[in-house]
């Protein structure tokens, strides 16, 4: 059977939310522990897949790692950048040409006192400021930038960075 | 004259009936073994919602360390009329009809022991949640089982309950969904044993702990059916849909004279339910329907795998449709029910708990929680597999 939905914007069924919603938790399950865990055949899950790859609902399979826990230090920054709507295109041209850059984690349109946000990191603080001096503030567009060094990560993307929490749960109980 | 031997004496003979659980021995076996992935255990497998420990933290905060009402607060009882009112279509006054207490387990001690006099049957079903036979024999009633099977889906059947009826009997007491089985009584068949209850003037006392955890079937509040509220005595909690297990919270919503008699109880052995447990039921209430469905729907996605794992290794297992149990057979092995436990633990380090610890009919099953890391699933029921494995062979 082939889905029906998954276009972007339109409203996708319940199984296929379901299918995507415990693939965003847990990128490693099988098609076939996904067909057992939502009771429909392989074929079905397949199709799913394919459907949502093909219309880029799903962009990649990744995994969220603790790179201090991995023994590898990354520098992170918050970078506020105030920017000049350009005539017909606003803020997407400049919110484009910066998320090109591979330093650009994530680069969000904000409303506020400022328009882009922009979460940037490297291996060092040199790194992510020569990124910024030489590469964000020198763009035409852009009016000026400030930076904000992330001092700690508490949560990324959903994750507790110290992990999630486990119970102390008697071995038996009735 | 001879000395009275107070070595007897020592011991209340209410207490006579009330045996440590014949399985101890086990279950200290399962804490004293290293690696063992448990599927013996009884509550989620995850800490409170946060939003619910942080009201509780706030409430603490504030100051809210003080006794409450013998009844409970009253947001908190008003807050349950609501959602019976909201789910069921029931309407208690949180005034008379409800009661706040420590957890079910104290609502079942007082519905018994305020209703139950001495020589009073009380039927229950078999198997079934290990404290209702105590609760009974501790208020001086008789347990009569109600015998159920895998044949007929563990479920209460209009005979069975018809034929155990007697002048004595005083009350019918049952849990559904149920631990340790995970059925669900469909309402037709509630139906038909709320006739009963009716026809022969007996109090049905509803333990709805697992309220809403059903899997693709809808809980009947038994409360709920015509004519059965002012008959049942409803006990609901807060332990496993919002994973509260160790605030003990739960409530008791009754006839007004039920409750009342209930709080007469409560308000000497207990004072009243923790102040802080109460204030993050408010919350739970309030603002966790939405952390629980996802709860609910997790443990959905565990079961359907669950199950399905076991009866591919030779366990038959009933497709479980509430609670968060499993409760295959395993007369495949010609093993007791101990003894296959026994054997799965030191063999295989995987704890589940004997289906004899919930009465006769229990002997041949165990249960299984799968309220339990996927991960750890997965490998308990490779462990499994690789017992079952010896049996094929044989």
């Amino acid at each position: 059977m082939v889905p029906s939905a998954l276009v972007g914007g339109e409203k996708v069924t319940k199984k296929e939310k379901e299918i995507l919603r415990l693939l965003e938790k847990d990128a490693r399950i099988s098609p076939a522990k996904l067909a057992a865990m939502t009771d429909m055949p392989v074929a079905e899950v397949d199709a799913i897949l394919r459907k949502a790859e093909a219309q880029g609902a799903i962009l990649r399979y990744k995994t969220v790692i603790n790179w201090d826990r991995a023994g590898e230090q990354q520098v992170w920054a918050l970078i506020e950048v105030k920017v000049t709507p350009q005539r017909e295109v606003g803020f997407e041209s400049t919110a484009e040409r910066i998320a090109r850059f591979p330093q650009a984690r994530s680069v969000y349109l904000v409303s506020g006192t400022y328009d882009l946000a922009v979460l940037v990191t490297g291996e060092t603080m040199h790194q992510v400021a020569a990124f910024v001096g030489e590469k964000l503030a020198p763009l035409e567009s852009v009016q000026g930038t400030v930076t904000h060094f992330i001092l700690k990560r508490f949560k990324d993307d959903g994750e507790l960075m110290q992990g999630g929490e486990g119970t102390q749960r008697l071995p038996i109980s009735l | 004259m001879e000395a009275p031997n107070v070595e007897n004496r020592l011991i209340s003979n209410r207490l006579e009936g009330v045996s440590a659980s014949g399985i101890r021995r086990f279950f200290d076996l399962a804490a004293s073994l290293e690696g063992v992935i448990s599927l013996g255990v009884g509550e989620p497998d995850r800490p409170t919602p946060w939003h619910i420990r942080e009201a509780a933290i706030y409430s603490l905060e504030k100051g809210y360390t003080t006794y409450t009402s013998n009844r409970g607060i009253a947001q908190l009882r008003q807050e349950i009329s609501r959602h019976l009112e909201a789910d069921y279509g029931i309407s208690y006054d949180p005034e008379t009809e409800i009661l706040i207490t420590v957890g079910v387990s104290q609502g079942m001690d007082l519905a018994m022991r305020a209703l139950v006099n001495t020589g009073d049957e009380v039927m229950v079903p078999d198997p079934a949640y290990v404290a209702y036979v105590p609760c009974i024999l501790l208020a001086g009633g008789r347990p009569v089982p109600l015998p159920t099977s895998e044949e007929t889906g563990f479920l209460l059947s209009q005979d069975t309950v018809s034929n155990s009826i007697t002048p004595r009997s005083k009350a019918i007491f049952f849990g559904y969904p149920a631990n340790p089985t995970g059925a669900v009584m469909p309402r037709e068949q509630l139906q038909a044993v709320a006739r009963l209850v009716e026809k022969h003037n007996v109090i049905a006392v509803s333990d709805e702990i697992y309220a809403g955890l059903t899997y693709g079937v809808e809980h009947t509040c038994f409360a709920s059916l015509p004519g059965m509220k002012e008959r049942t005595v409803l006990l609901g909690g807060f332990s496993k849909y919002y994973a509260m297990t160790g605030w003990r919270l739960g409530y008791a919503c009754g006839p007004e004279e039920i409750i009342e008699a209930m709080t007469r109880i409560h308000q000497y052995t207990m004072m009243c339910a923790p102040t802080v447990a109460q204030m993050a039921a408010i919350e739970a209430l309030r603002n966790g329907e939405e952390a629980a469905q996802e709860i609910a729907a997790d443990y959905n996605h565990r079961r359907r795998t669950f199950v399905k794992g076991l009866n591919s290794i030779g366990l038959h297992c009933l497709e479980p449709q509430g609670a968060f149990y499993a409760f295959p057979s395993v007369k495949a092995t010609g093993l007791s029910s101990v003894d296959f436990a026994e054997k799965l633990l030191v063999e295989e380090r995987v704890a589940v708990v004997p289906g004899s610890a919930f009465g006769d009919c229990g002997e041949g099953y165990v249960r299984c929680c799968y309220a339990v890391a996927p991960q750890d699933l997965d490998e308990a029921l490779r462990r499994m597999g690789h017992l079952m494995a010896d049996y094929h062979n044989q």
